[in-house]
């Protein structure tokens, strides 16, 4: 659906980006992550046709944004960062400017207003000012009119900036909602926005996608944790040591969660080999032994743990 | 077209949903009343004519033309909404005749206003309506140029004052270009060609009431080239 083939683009002195290539199917939720400055707006303004990629090129539903800016914008809709509106206007009387903007025939029109009022929760406001909406609600209305005439797919730059926890959880409900008949990319820096909504993220850092896969294959880290109380803790470490694939063990007496620490029970952390998953031996050891168990986890690391780890040989590189 | 309505009725929703409509058309009427009446000396001078108002229009609208102009674009990119109008299946031409269309409403709007003084002045005396007509026709052109010049410096930046200020000296720079204080300066053949450029030398004839086509072909073509330099400022902005 989506094809972006070596992308670059520099503002005067700064690159932005440096050679960005990923494609999306039809259908799919990706997230675009990254650090603020990493590029995100930028691919997502060329992909647009706001702007124009300095070299390479980027095809959406068989149409080069280049070359037919047009075309890709009658299929998608698109909510830049902020969601700017005219705040002069009355939320319908914007919805009413897109609509003609649109050319959407006026029995249509009616009825996809309809749809989009009733799908964004707006039918409140919808004779208020735009002005003297709260954000949330201008994010809505923005959803709104992008979503309007009902495009294959949607580009939403940071949708949920700015939003106080509530209405984060109600656009990322819409979101999601929208996912399941719609392509969509969206733009974040906050990682728990990917784990709601996307099955796919494409990690852009310093102009370049550092990573691209499911969210589980990106924050994995290769270390079980295991908590548990057993008698003998170094015929523990012995035990859980011996698990093929395990490189290591480190062990800690656990805390008991309100500060104190629990007696008997400890942290083991194991290292692994590869990404080959050893939660079962685990358990099968703690089984056997009757220890009392309290957690059996794979680790995850941070997004911020992902963004350090992977700009980090950059920057090795780079000194 | 459909979409070019569509952008001509939202920007003159927004001169009358802001006071810029109001003011425009309350000063521009008022001053036209005033030079007309007082610094024409129209009761001293004991003719049915409109040569007062006429004589006074160009210097008016290079003052209160830049205000009307200097948002169309500035505004936009100032709230972030110039991405959203970029970003629709529109071509920019239709986004620019849109704007400009709203724009000469507006000021074609105050013109409207003023003819209570032609009809006034036909109580009064024998209008002549030809030179009339001509006269509102020459000052819908000039000031459709004026308009042109301000849209295009509108969307050279996100600063309305600015493009007040850059539009107020660009429309005055063409002005004085013809002025009898600037080209009198020069020898005779720059000075004609100086006269041939100005808007206020062109408007001289007009406003005597004499249609020459060339006065009209120049207007337009003003015009017209501004606009067209307003598509190419948004077009560049895809290479920013």
């Amino acid at each position: 659906m989506i094809e972006i083939h070596d992308l670059r683009k520099s503002y005067g002195g700064t690159v932005a980006l440096r050679g960005v290539s990923f494609s999306v199917q039809a259908g799919e939720v990706v997230g675009l992550l990254g650090p603020n400055g990493a590029g995100k707006t930028t691919a997502m303004k060329i992909l647009v046709g706001y702007l124009l990629p300095s070299a390479g090129r980027a095809t959406v539903a068989g149409h080069d944004v280049i070359a037919e800016p047009l075309e890709v914008q009658r299929r998608l809709g698109y909510l830049p960062e902020n969601a700017p509106l005219y705040g002069d206007m009355l939320v319908q009387e914007f919805l009413g400017f897109m609509a003609e903007m649109r050319e959407l025939p006026p029995d249509l029109r009616s009825r996809r207003m309809a749809q989009v009022v009733e799908e964004c929760g707006i039918g409140g406001v919808l004779t208020r000012p735009i002005g003297e909406l709260s954000k949330g609600f201008r994010q809505r209305v923005g959803l709104a009119s992008a979503i309007l005439h009902d495009p294959d797919i949607l580009i939403l730059d940071e949708p949920t900036t700015g939003l106080d926890p509530n209405q984060i959880v109600e656009v990322r409900d819409l979101i999601r909602r929208m996912g399941q008949t719609k392509t969509v990319i969206l733009s974040t820096h906050i990682l728990p926005e990917v784990e709601a909504s996307c099955g796919r993220a494409v990690i852009l850092i310093d102009g370049l996608v550092r990573a691209d896969g499911s969210l589980h294959e990106l924050t994995r880290s290769r270390v079980q944790v295991v908590t548990a109380a057993p008698p003998d803790l170094a015929r523990a470490r012995e035990l859980l040591g011996g698990i093929p694939g395990v490189r290591a063990v480190e062990s800690n007496p656990a805390d008991g969660g309100e500060g104190a620490p629990r007696p008997g029970f400890h942290t083991f952390r194991l290292r692994l080999e590869d990404d080959r998953d050893v939660g079962e031996q685990a358990a099968e050891i703690v089984r056997r032994e009757g220890w009392r168990l309290r957690e059996l986890r794979r680790d995850e690391k941070s997004l911020e743990q992902v963004f350090r780890e992977l700009t980090e040989p950059a920057r090795e590189a780079a000194a | 077209m459909k979409r070019i309505r569509a952008v001509a009725g939202r920007e003159l929703r927004a001169y009358f949903n802001s006071p810029i409509a109001y003011i425009f058309l309350l000063v521009f009427v008022g001053a036209a009343m005033v030079t007309f009446f007082n610094v024409n000396a129209f009761f001293s001078r004991g003719r049915a004519d409109l040569r007062g108002l006429f004589d006074a229009v160009p210097l008016l609208m290079v003052l209160l033309v830049p205000a009307l102009t200097m948002r169309l674009w500035a505004e936009e990119q100032k709230q972030g909404t110039m991405e959203v109008l970029l970003t629709l299946p529109a071509r920019p031409h239709e986004l620019v005749a849109g704007k400009f269309l709203a724009s000469w409403g507006l000021l074609a709007t105050g013109l409207g206003l003023t003819l209570v003084l032609p009809v006034t002045v036909a109580a009064i005396g024998e209008l002549d309506w030809g030179p009339v007509a001509g006269g509102y026709l020459g000052a819908l052109l000039l000031g459709a140029a004026y308009l042109a010049v301000g849209q295009f410096v509108s969307a050279t930046t996100e600063n309305q004052i600015l493009a007040f200020i850059l539009a107020l000296v660009v429309c005055l720079g063409l002005y004085g270009l013809g002025a009898e204080a600037f080209a009198g300066l020069f020898p005779d053949r720059s000075a004609a060609v100086l006269r041939s450029l100005g808007t206020s030398s062109r408007f001289g004839s007009v406003a005597r009431g004499v249609i020459d086509l060339r006065d009209l072909v120049y207007y337009v073509s003003l015009t017209g080239f501004f606009l067209a330099a307003s598509v190419g400022a948004l077009r560049a902005r895809r290479w920013a």
